[in-house]
């Protein structure tokens, strides 16, 4: 039967760096003064998130490096013990049912983590053999996989020698060989290649058809918006938006962006492009910047540029985007997903 | 504890030893071997040591065999498949608790130490033949004191796999294994330390003391060594100590 997850205040503290089992990315490492002699180190990873992922759902977590993406997956997926909260995968609470969540669940890490000493082959074996596959069922398993990865080639060569990509793809393979309910995929596409990715997606698009839920994180707009049904942004520990990509997208002012850059700009300006046909929210961000968040996008510079010159201000920069999850998460945040 | 993923664990192991065998056999006996010759043949064959020496010397050997390929086959895998790699990832997210993952690593450890003791015996009694006066004579006890000692050798290795960085694996060989050998009563007896009474007392939390002096009291009993009692209780200790430390450590090396 096709579980789901859900979590309920999740609450992570660090005391020391993050360590790898939470896939520890740029995570900001904040030092704040405790009330003891020494000065304690302490990061807040998890700020109270609360998810409810359908069984049967692509349910994708976008947010930059440190928003806490892997730890939240390090905690569904029991290699983290969160502070506080609780959280679980189908009916189990994973802190307390690890073995029972463990047999639920597939886990492609965000670096790949396969085990040196052994083949390609040999990697999908024993991970079925400790998932209790029987001999037969297992090398069927392994051979299938390795050819739909296409790693056929490669199968009894030691993994050492392989290249980023091949790990990442083996990686993969490894979290399906047990056909789990729900399979974790921190960023998965990391250092693929364009083609490989679009592989990947149609083998994720192709498990979550078969009835399985597929939870992954990223911070590709681009593919949270291809693959994912519902979607949360996240920054700093929270969620600041859920919902379908659809969704999401229109709650954005506009929908449109318009980065502009001035010469020099002042207030009385901001207040007349915010008159201008079609704008529903004008910004002033660094650099003498404004974010001009309107409903349509080119047609509307030739009448920024009339206003500029009309108040003696130069137009230095443009940039158009139109309606997409990179504007949300500025519109939340005001800094870019790839700052 | 789920027994087919810890059997599936072991074979895995098995598999990884079988395909380093022979670096495993050159790592496990060469050094061991070569002080047998010069210390056993060169210098009794040349009068500086008597030929009581031969006897005396092997059980200790033993001993040193059995702890180095257990720390060895326990602590140096773990060290490495806990850095950045997360080798040991996949075998934790097994169905199965995850200090079985460390029980399974020590049971490994454990068998390697006893298969390079079982293989150490008659090579290094080949090499000192003829002189060696071994007596089995109570052959039970000498393989409970030998399955102590491999036990013991597999628990400090977790115990000590789990508490140290790979950037101090030389000082763990320079300041922990290196001492615990010279310190260990495997070159000589115990009851030789009598004219350094200090040192005596202060040797006796070297754990190496008890498995040497054990194999001694089973293997050449003619030679002075502690009481078996004495032995049987500190092993036991010290298993009990190491498996505890280790699993701690594991356990918080496991989890973030």
């Amino acid at each position: 039967m096709p579980a789901g997850i859900r979590t309920s205040e999740l609450r992570k503290v660090y005391n020391s760096p993050p360590p790898l089992a939470a896939g520890a990315g740029g995570m900001g490492f904040a030092a704040k003064r405790g009330k003891g002699k020494q000065p304690k180190s302490e990061v807040v990873a998890l700020d109270g998130i609360s998810l409810d992922v359908h069984p049967g759902e692509i349910f994708c977590l976008l947010g930059p490096n440190g928003a806490g993406k892997s730890t939240t997956v390090g905690i569904l997926t029991t290699r983290v013990k969160a502070t506080a909260g609780q959280a679980w995968i189908g009916e189990y609470e994973v802190w307390k049912q690890q073995v029972l969540v463990k047999r639920l669940i597939g886990v492609v890490a965000q670096r790949p983590n396969l085990d040196f000493s052994l083949t390609a082959r040999e990697i999908l074996t024993f991970h079925g053999a400790y998932f209790g596959l029987n001999h037969q069922e297992r090398s069927k398993r392994a051979a299938d996989l390795l050819e739909r990865f296409k790693l056929t080639d490669r199968a009894d060569h030691i993994v050492r020698g392989f290249s980023g990509g091949m790990m990442q793809r083996l990686s993969i393979a490894r979290a399906m060989m047990h056909d789990p309910q729900v399979l974790f995929l921190d960023e998965p596409s990391s250092g693929l290649d364009p083609q490989t990715r679009l592989l990947l997606w149609e083998i994720i698009r192709e498990y979550n058809n078969s009835g399985k839920t597929v939870l992954l994180t990223t911070h590709n707009m681009e593919e949270a918006d291809a693959l994912c049904q519902r979607l949360a942004i996240v920054d700093h520990g929270k969620i600041i938006a859920l919902g379908t990509p659809k969704e999401l997208k229109s709650s954005v002012p506009g929908g449109y962006l318009l980065r502009l850059h001035f010469g020099r700009s002042n207030p009385e300006f901001l207040q007349r492009l915010q008159t201008l046909a079609g704008v529903r929210e004008v910004r002033a961000s660094e650099n003498q910047g404004v974010d001009l968040y309107a409903d349509r996008g080119g047609s509307l510079i030739p009448e920024v540029a009339s206003l500029a010159v009309f108040a003696n201000v130069e137009l230095c920069d443009v940039h158009i985007s139109e309606p997409s999850l990179e504007n949300l998460f500025l519109h939340h945040t005001g800094r870019s997903l790839r700052e | 504890m789920n027994l087919k993923a810890f059997l599936a664990m072991l074979a895995r192991d098995v598999r990884v030893a079988r395909r380093n065998i022979v670096a495993l056999l050159f790592q496990t006996f060469l050094q061991p071997l070569m002080f047998v010759f010069i210390f056993g043949r060169v210098m009794v064959g040349s009068g500086y040591m008597p030929p009581e020496y031969k006897s005396l010397l092997l059980p200790g050997i033993i001993a040193i065999c059995m702890i180095g390929t257990g720390i060895w086959a326990v602590a140096m895998p773990l060290i490495g498949e806990f850095q950045f790699t997360r080798e040991i990832e996949d075998r934790l997210l097994a169905p199965m608790d995850i200090s079985w993952v460390a029980i399974e690593k020590v049971v490994a450890g454990t068998l390697q130490a006893l298969a390079a003791g079982i293989m150490v015996l008659p090579a290094a009694w080949l090499l000192l033949r003829p002189g060696v006066d071994l007596s089995l004579h109570r052959p039970l006890m000498f393989c409970a004191v030998a399955l102590l000692v491999a036990l013991f050798s597999a628990g400090g290795g977790l115990a000590l796999g789990c508490s140290i960085e790979q950037t101090h694996i030389g000082l763990m060989f320079s300041l922990v294994v290196a001492p615990m050998i010279f310190f260990g009563c495997t070159y000589y007896p115990w009851s030789a330390l009598a004219k350094f009474p200090i040192v005596q007392k202060a040797v006796l939390v070297n754990p190496l003391v008890y498995a040497s002096e054990g194999l001694r009291g089973t293997l050449v009993p003619q030679f002075p060594h502690l009481s078996m009692l004495a032995v049987f209780v500190a092993l036991i200790g010290f298993n009990a100590f190491f498996l505890i430390v280790g699993l701690r450590q594991f356990q918080k090396k496991a989890v973030g």
